[in-house]
């Protein structure tokens, strides 16, 4: 698991070390968070904006 | 080994099985699509020969799928079925052109022809937005005035919520049939049972249970895959009491993680090894 910092609370997230570019992370402090992976691989992430059109279940 | 790439825009559990079993078969490349420019023209990594499109949204959906095709890949979808896909009018007009049965459904472009479309249908009538998933925006309307201040909100919101499609309500017995097919043949099924309400979408609480496919069944969601265009689809089929099944959606870019945890078929290695073949031919 990897510990990145949330962009909202600066509280630390943990993270799956395999989790792919996309992936959302829900955090205690109320934010949903989006996985991005930087050109070495390391994680950073940024508040989620939602998509707007689905083909759903 | 061939180059697949996969364009998404949120990594869901569908995406996550996806590029496990892509793995396997092809060697990945990953295009998280609001991390980075497409370059038309310009593969990532040099070449691609096919391309999954995963994007949840129908606009980002379709301008991928025309950038990969733009790299010569094979791409799964490809961006005018996609759009055909996305847009539930022109999916129906699709399905009704090659006589694949459909609820009857009339457009009109005013609240005032709104209301007598919905007249001759019958009330309670469907109006649905022409894009859009998980039932968002659907409302069962009861009488005319009901359809009357729906059609004018629809009107107030403008783009493509301006077209009022409305179609029969068809009283289906609290179910309906989601049927995933994969280049041409039916991989698996499930039904979406309500709990409770009018509408069947899993987004609304609908629990999958796994379904037998019957022959019919299986020959109209093949066949309205073939109509629209789509090689990767989730068919929705619904059973009116008196003329058997009837279609009613054709989704380009499916989810079925339900469908997968209720029926266990590995629907992800079934779209993994069909884009891997169109990758190779």
């Amino acid at each position: 698991m990897a510990k990145v910092k949330c962009p909202v609370c600066g509280g630390l997230v943990e993270v799956d070390d395999d989790a792919l570019p996309g992936e959302l992370v829900e955090h205690d402090c109320g934010v949903v968070l989006e996985v991005h992976r930087g050109p070495n691989g390391s994680i950073t992430l940024k508040p989620f904006e939602g998509v707007e059109e689905d083909w759903g279940e | 080994m061939p180059r697949v790439a996969m364009l998404y825009d949120v990594a869901r559990l569908e995406e996550k099985m996806l590029a496990a079993e892509l793995r396997g078969r092809a060697e990945l490349e990953l295009v998280h699509l609001p991390s980075q420019p497409l370059r038309l023209g310009e593969p990532p990594g040099g070449g691609v020969d096919a391309a999954l499109v995963r994007a949840i949204s129908l606009y980002r959906a379709v301008s991928s799928a025309a950038v990969a095709e733009s790299w010569g890949a094979a791409v799964v979808n490809p961006p005018v079925p996609l759009m055909a896909a996305g847009d539930k009018l022109l999916t129906q007009a699709l399905l009704e052109r090659r006589g694949i049965p459909t609820p009857r459904a009339l457009v009109a472009y005013t609240p005032e022809a709104a209301v007598e479309a919905a007249g001759e249908l019958g009330y309670p009538v469907v109006f649905k937005p022409t894009v859009g998933s998980w039932g968002r925006l659907a409302a069962l309307a009861g009488d005319g005035e009901a359809v009357r201040s729906i059609a004018e909100h629809r009107e107030a919101l403008g783009g493509p919520y301006k077209v009022h499609y409305l179609q029969e309500y068809v009283r289906k017995p609290g179910r309906d049939l989601r049927v995933i097919c994969v280049g041409g043949r039916a991989v698996a099924a499930a039904y979406r049972v309500s709990p409770g309400g009018w509408l069947t979408n899993a987004a609304r609480g609908a629990r999958s249970i796994p379904a037998r496919l019957d022959g019919e069944a299986e020959e109209l969601a093949v066949g309205a895959c073939e109509a629209v265009g789509v090689e990767v689809a989730g068919v929705d089929l619904v059973e009116d009491p008196e003329r058997g099944y009837l279609v009613l959606e054709v989704n380009g870019v499916p989810e079925f993680k339900s469908l997968t945890s209720a029926t266990g078929v590995n629907v992800a290695a079934s779209i993994a090894e069909h884009v891997v073949w169109r990758a190779r031919v």
